[in-house]
């Protein structure tokens, strides 16, 4: 039990160092900026004097580790900063999308996790039938493709020759849930095919490498029936590399919304991010950047933890 | 080359039709000059002319197989320097991230110790965080140009490289004849490029594969996010970019490029697919 709690501990403390070190790069990202922030932001209007007085209104001239510390410090009270293209508070611009980028991800996980567990372990179980045959070539299909790909695919079939579903993703806040579910129909449905089809394969795999095993064999030659076999001993067994794969396929998730929020004009924090890069508009990239990497680094944490814990192996490492 | 041939010829029709495509693409590639009836920026028509399923579209010659794209150049000469563009950039970034991930991945293999400590964990670092979100975090301070992408890129895909080369590498280097070598008294780097490499060649080629595939598609995610190649060059994931409002009005232009990598994804995949179904149970770590 010790051993446990010390593994759990040490996989929360690496967490947190990542954490640190991706604020760290954060914030190092820009300093590296070839001259800096007010340079950058004066662009050719750039004089001697007006670039101090920005670097004094910034802040710029003091040194990069108080600097750091502050930054860090108004994060965690919930001060992200003041966006340089709009001049409001990036917690406002980022509070709001922030929410619609998780409605559209749990929508799509919610829908897309029991299908594809349910296909994974049918695949693994009549391996090398046609069943399975069609399953791996349509999910090798869909993993190869460019998520736009299909996401433009199901635009021309489903919005533009038969009007089924809207192509431009909206969301106010007076919309109901019906109407928001309607509006994220399209993006929801691109995520959920490619997850499906990636969690699938890592479930098939997960399942299958658990029935090779030689406990199962020695069950199936004692004459065990094959429900009881699957339930009693393959199960418990297939738990942790499948919630594993359940965590690691949420991470891809959050990470994955980026491009379809942008081809369906979602407003989420993927297209806030991809419109902030390219504007450089560097204190919004940051919070971006942060509050989707440490998304990402929480739910890989989780997918490590639920796994030890679930994999009574893990406990006792040789 | 007679086995390499009959390798082929043996190869099941799903690995074959993988070559094929390959194969096509390359040809596109290398003679995009040849085969291209037009030049890669010169305008022909006008926006979004049909292609040949259109009898309505206006002639050209040579004729415009595919139509014009949003500002009436033409297609098909597009995607053919598409086909250059795209894929030799991918092409050097897999190599690039390949020559830095085995050289550390070997390096922390033989030299265990603090080296291998140091390197693996600030891998792992890197690792937890999310590729695309790391890129798009460096190109907005570092600018947009096709060299920086390509370095960008590599490096991040490095760390993917220097993990299984790492691990490979481990079962090679506790082999007698490294040990032999070693003893001889040959450096280090012999080691590494005469004993070490060509027993680690079957999977890293497995993996070069697959990591093509990755920095393809990611090279085409971030063109069409309008942060990868910038115009006029002809590049898929940016020619995506450029017709998408299109296909609102029931233009399937967008549909070419995007279907062209996935078709070109999908074809290395089926190969890789082979490779490793004969070499089996390597591809079982990840």
């Amino acid at each position: 039990m010790d051993q446990l709690i010390a593994m759990v501990a040490k996989r929360l403390a690496f967490g947190l160092v990542t954490l640190f070190v991706i604020s760290l790069i954060i914030f190092l990202g820009v300093e590296l900026l070839p001259g800096d922030l007010a340079e950058a932001l004066m662009g050719q209007a750039a004089t001697d004097e007006n670039v101090a007085a920005i670097r004094a209104q910034l802040g710029l001239d003091r040194p990069a580790h108080t600097r750091y510390l502050e930054w860090i410090g108004n994060l965690m009270s919930g001060d992200l900063g003041t966006s340089l293209a709009t001049k409001r508070p990036i917690a406002d611009l980022l509070g709001g999308r922030l929410v619609n980028t998780l409605f559209l991800a749990s929508v799509a996980a919610i829908i897309a996790i029991p299908i594809a567990i349910t296909l994974g372990v049918l695949a693994a179980l009549y391996r090398e039938s046609w069943f399975d045959k069609t399953i791996s070539m349509v999910t090798l299909s869909f993993v190869s493709f460019p998520e736009f790909f299909i996401a433009y695919i199901l635009i021309y079939f489903l919005a533009v020759e038969f009007n089924v579903f809207p192509s431009f993703s909206k969301s106010t806040a007076d919309m109901t849930l019906w109407q928001q579910l309607y509006s994220i129909s399209l993006p929801a449905l691109t995520l959920i095919l490619v997850v499906i089809a990636q969690m699938m394969r890592m479930t098939r795999a997960a399942i299958l490498s658990v029935i090779a095993s030689p406990y199962i064999e020695m069950a199936t030659l004692k004459g065990m029936s094959r429900p009881r076999i699957i339930v009693f001993h393959a199960f418990p067994n297939a738990l942790s590399p499948v919630i594993n794969v359940i965590a690691l396929n949420l991470a891809y998730l959050v990470v994955g919304v980026v491009v379809v929020e942008v081809v369906f004009g979602y407003p989420g924090v993927g297209q806030l991010l991809v419109d902030s890069v390219s504007k450089r508009d560097l204190p919004v990239v940051q919070a971006s950047v942060l509050v989707f990497a440490s998304t990402y680094v929480l739910l890989n944490l989780l997918a490590d933890v639920l796994s030890i814990l679930a994999n009574p192996k893990l406990r006792h490492p040789k | 080359m007679n086995s390499a041939l009959k390798l082929v010829i043996e190869a099941p029709v799903a690995a074959k039709l993988g070559m094929i495509i390959v194969l096509l693409n390359v040809l596109a590639a290398v003679f995009a000059p040849v085969i291209a009836p037009y030049s890669e920026t010169e305008i022909i028509g006008d926006t979004w002319e049909g292609g040949f399923w259109d009898s309505e579209a206006p002639e050209h010659d040579p004729p415009a197989l595919l139509g014009t794209d949003h500002i009436g150049r033409d297609l098909f000469t597009r995607l053919i320097y598409g086909a250059r563009n795209t894929i030799g950039i991918a092409l050097v970034t897999t190599m690039l991230a390949f020559a830095v991930g085995i050289s550390l991945g070997f390096l922390a293999a033989t030299l265990r110790g603090s080296v291998d400590q140091i390197i693996s964990r600030s891998v792992e670092v890197l690792m937890a965080i999310p590729t695309l979100i790391f890129a798009l975090m460096v190109l907005s301070v570092l600018g947009t140009e096709v060299h920086i992408l390509i370095v960008v890129i590599a490096l991040l895909d490095a760390t993917r490289v220097f993990r299984i080369s790492r691990a490979v590498a481990m079962d090679v280097e506790v082999m007698e004849y490294v040990e032999v070598a070693k003893l001889r008294g040959e450096g280090l780097w012999w080691v590494m490029r005469h004993e070490i490499l060509p027993n680690t060649m079957a999977p890293l080629l497995a993996e070069f594969g697959l990591r093509f595939c990755f920095v393809f598609l990611f090279i085409a995610a971030l063109s069409f996010l309008g942060l990868g190649l910038q115009p006029p060059t002809a590049d898929w994931g940016s020619m995506v970019r450029e017709n998408a409002e299109g296909i609102n009005w029931g233009i399937i232009v967008p549909l070419f490029p995007a279907g062209a990598i996935a078709l070109l994804t999908v074809g290395v995949n089926l190969i890789v697919d082979w490779f490793l179904h004969k070499a089996s149970g390597i591809r079982d770590i990840e």
